[in-house]
């Protein structure tokens, strides 16, 4: 069957980063388009008019947005192979309230820590600490979020790592030395080869913050 | 068989009101707890560690949070009345203007609501932008779900009840008629369904209780 499959993206988004990893668990062949995010293709505003956003996933010509909802999208279509999120219902609502936790949480902070001068950059790190020690709290003893496999909260999260070395030197700290389960657990993502593939290298990532922050006028 | 529900609300929140229709809906039994804000139950914080807020739904000891969390848990478990699609394709719609609902239109609706003047034509504009999608999602359909009250029609039970409260305080039409013909129709035939209209909380406390929270924000006349 015929499957059309399209990404639209831009290269460092972690929540792009959710729908490589989802596709690629699955198996599924896709073309990824690049977005020029000052110049947002017609391709994107038709796609996602509301939000004019990326990620959005284009399936045989019809969109999909948001990229929780996408990843639970190609999860139910694709179901006969690597389930991404568990079948038990009460483990599934775990799932999707600590990837909601996530996306309420972490985001925020992540853009006052390399988008804003020192001062509340360092305020904006506190609160990182405190959600990445609150998810340490929900990973416990077990290599994934859900348990032994791989998952959608592992899926949620992982992107972030991508962003790791500019959050801390735009913030001065080491997420390694407050939060290590976090960062071992990181480790043991990349360890799959679908989730090194799909994350670009932190350093581009750095790069492009402070290239950024330099037009900014923030250093 | 046993099962145990018990739902931690208070009688005002409207996301603890959606868990409060779905439960409805499903025809399901539970017990619930009244919380009050200003003063937690040591249940409510040890079930809500995280975010400590209602709406929790505790099935057989065991909790869930978040209120669209709990409407997919809710539908996973109990089969009859369905709120959410079955294609997966119409399930990521449904959830995608749900999440739209709050992150966006609610926000926008409040903006409204509390500024004034040149600040508040503004918040006007950009929450009829809002609702145009929400009109625009309602053609050729009685309820958001289609025939019947489905996930998307509760996740915006808030837009029926609430707005007019608003309305009312505020002195202004958001949701006129006659720019918004399916919108007002749906709030009416939502409003209006036995399952929801039983579930209100008293309108005259809700217009008391907006009045304050909108007062901080008025500029007194002198």
């Amino acid at each position: 069957m015929g499957e059309e499959l399209i990404l639209l993206n831009f290269w460092p988004s972690m929540f792009g980063a959710r729908v490589r990893i989802a596709l690629k668990e699955k198996g599924l062949n896709y073309e990824e388009k690049e977005e020029d995010l000052p110049n947002k293709s017609p391709l994107l505003l038709e796609m996602n008019p509301v939000h004019k956003k990326i990620p959005v996933l284009i399936h045989n010509g019809k969109p999909i947005c948001e990229s929780l909802i996408i990843v639970q999208y190609i999860d139910e279509m694709w179901n006969d192979k690597a389930p991404l999120l568990p079948s038990d219902p009460y483990a599934k609502a775990q799932a999707r309230f600590w990837a909601d936790y996530i996306d309420q949480k972490l985001y925020n902070v992540c853009s006052i820590i390399v988008w804003k001068k020192s001062k509340e950059a360092e305020e904006g790190k506190e609160e990182m600490i405190e959600i990445f020690k609150v998810l340490e709290g929900a990973l416990g003893y077990k290599p994934y979020f859900g348990g032994e496999a791989f998952g959608y909260v592992d899926i949620a999260l992982i992107g972030f790592y991508m962003w790791f070395h500019a959050y801390e030197t735009c913030g001065n700290f080491s997420i390694e030395a407050e939060c290590p389960k976090i960062i071992a657990w990181a480790k043991r993502c990349l360890e799959r080869e679908i989730v090194s593939k799909s994350l670009h290298d932190p350093n581009k990532v750095y790069d492009l913050v402070m290239n950024f922050r330099k037009k900014l006028g923030l250093d | 068989m046993g099962e145990e529900l018990k739902l931690f609300r208070t009688w005002s929140s409207r996301y603890a009101l959606r868990v409060v229709h779905a439960l409805k809906i499903k025809d399901l039994e539970y017990e619930t707890i009244f919380e009050d804000i200003k003063n937690k139950s040591t249940s409510l914080l040890e079930y809500n560690p995280i975010h400590k807020k209602v709406p929790v739904l505790v099935h057989n000891g065991k909790p869930i949070c978040e209120s669209l969390v709990i409407l997919e848990y809710i539908d996973e478990i109990w089969k009859q009345s369905p709120l959410l699609p079955q294609d997966p394709y119409e399930k990521a719609m449904a959830r995608f203007w749900a999440k739209f609902g709050d992150d966006k239109v609610m926000p926008s609706i409040w903006s409204v609501f509390i500024s004034q003047r040149k600040d508040q034509e503004e918040a006007i504009a950009q929450a009829a932008g809002n609702l145009k999608f929400l009109e625009e999602q309602l053609t050729g359909k009685k309820f958001f779900g289609g025939e019947t009250i489905g996930y998307l029609d509760i996740a915006f039970g808030w837009v029926a009840n609430l707005i007019s409260i608003l309305e009312e305080i505020a002195d202004l039409k958001l949701v006129d008629a006659e720019i918004f013909p399916l919108l007002s129709a749906w709030m009416n035939n939502f409003s209006d369904h036995p399952v929801i209209n039983e579930c209100w909380p008293p309108r005259d406390k809700m217009v008391e209780k907006f009045k304050a929270m909108r007062e901080p924000y008025v500029e007194k006349v002198a």
